[in-house]
């Protein structure tokens, strides 16, 4: 089964299109997708500008993370369940979205990013934890995150955009990157 | 005061009318209000967490809002100005909206409420403020907020 037809058969199903057609229930999970982007991204942003030395100089960084990662972890949350929410109730057209793929790539590689600081240059904290001196792989860290935050949003919000949806006549980059069937290209 | 007169001005301006008929304009523009969301909710919600105890609470209330004050400012400033570009692409719809003005109200008091009351709080001298006044100023600026983000979303899904 491709993923293609497992998303068809999502979208096939009672609670996709109950979400689908609801008159509140989507615009509401979509408002709390979009608003806890301040509780997750805005604190992620702070411990970004934070590596770079353009805010909370004075505080420890560990301090930031121990107070703040459990607020970050729940944002988080809520954004990938709103997320997978509004995923479900339009999974064909989310699934062929170029945005939606490009906010994917980006999403693995901020999580890759996060990943890596944590598992090598943020286990000798301590020895930097108070200092503005940050290390430069640590900075770095901080840029790529700021960087791909960026790009998942600005896609995100694109996903709303239908300029490259399969339904339209796309050229040969955008059917390949969105997956577009012949069929929906009107060559059958 | 009939406002509708104005509104329809903002329509017919040039730049209002270079946004609606560029493809890309209001979405870009849109993409980058998003981000100075994200800014500015870290920015609020750092100082205003620490009014109610949470978040970083080792350190003082005064130190934490001289660092969230410029990111404050100048998240505040891209929001405005993209806000007002979002805002000359479709001036009528929005006189006709009422989650516009539920926003635009929000915001009113928001911006009053931040720099008069709040700044006050958040710049007093440790301990100057009690704790019980702490946390109204921080749950009333997490509500005003929280209403200008709810209802400029709502504008989206209404018309």
């Amino acid at each position: 089964m491709s993923l293609l037809s497992f998303c068809q058969w999502l979208a096939d199903t009672p609670g996709s299109i109950a979400l689908h057609e609801s008159l509140f229930m989507y615009p509401v999970v979509e408002s709390v997708h979009v608003l806890t982007l301040c509780v997750f991204v805005g604190m992620s942003t702070m411990l970004d500008l934070r590596l770079l030395g353009l805010t909370l100089r004075r505080v420890p960084l560990t301090d930031i993370t121990s107070r703040l990662f459990p607020w970050m972890f729940a944002g988080f949350a809520v954004m990938v369940i709103t997320g997978i929410a509004l995923f479900y109730a339009i999974p064909v057209r989310s699934y062929q979205s170029i945005w939606f793929r490009m906010k994917v790539v980006l999403l693995i590689c901020a999580g890759l990013n996060a990943w890596i600081f944590h598992a090598t240059i943020y286990k000798s904290v301590r020895q930097w934890d108070v200092t503005e001196d940050v290390p430069p792989r640590a900075r770095l860290a901080g840029i790529l995150s700021l960087v791909f935050w960026t790009g998942i949003i600005v896609f995100g919000r694109m996903i709303a955009y239908n300029w490259y949806d399969c339904d339209r006549p796309q050229s040969a980059l955008v059917v390949w990157v969105a997956g577009c069937t012949a069929e929906q290209q009107g060559r059958k | 005061m009939n406002l509708l007169p104005f509104f329809q001005w903002c329509e017919a301006t040039s730049l209002g009318t270079a946004i609606r008929e560029t493809t890309w304009a209001f979405a870009v523009i849109e993409s980058v209000h998003l981000l100075a969301l994200a800014v500015i909710g870290g920015a609020v919600l750092l100082v205003d967490l620490r009014l109610l105890g949470f978040g970083l609470r080792h350190q003082r209330i005064n130190d934490l809002a001289s660092d969230a004050w410029p990111w404050l400012n100048r998240s505040l400033a891209v929001m405005l100005v993209t806000g007002i570009g979002l805002f000359l692409s479709e001036p009528t719809k929005c006189y006709y909206s009422t989650p516009f003005w539920f926003k635009m109200s929000s915001l009113a008091l928001a911006i009053m409420f931040t720099y008069t009351v709040h700044r006050k709080v958040v710049f007093a001298e440790e301990g100057r403020i009690s704790p019980v006044a702490c946390t109204i100023v921080g749950v009333v600026s997490i509500a005003l907020w929280l209403g200008v983000g709810a209802g400029g979303r709502w504008i989206g899904f209404s018309g």
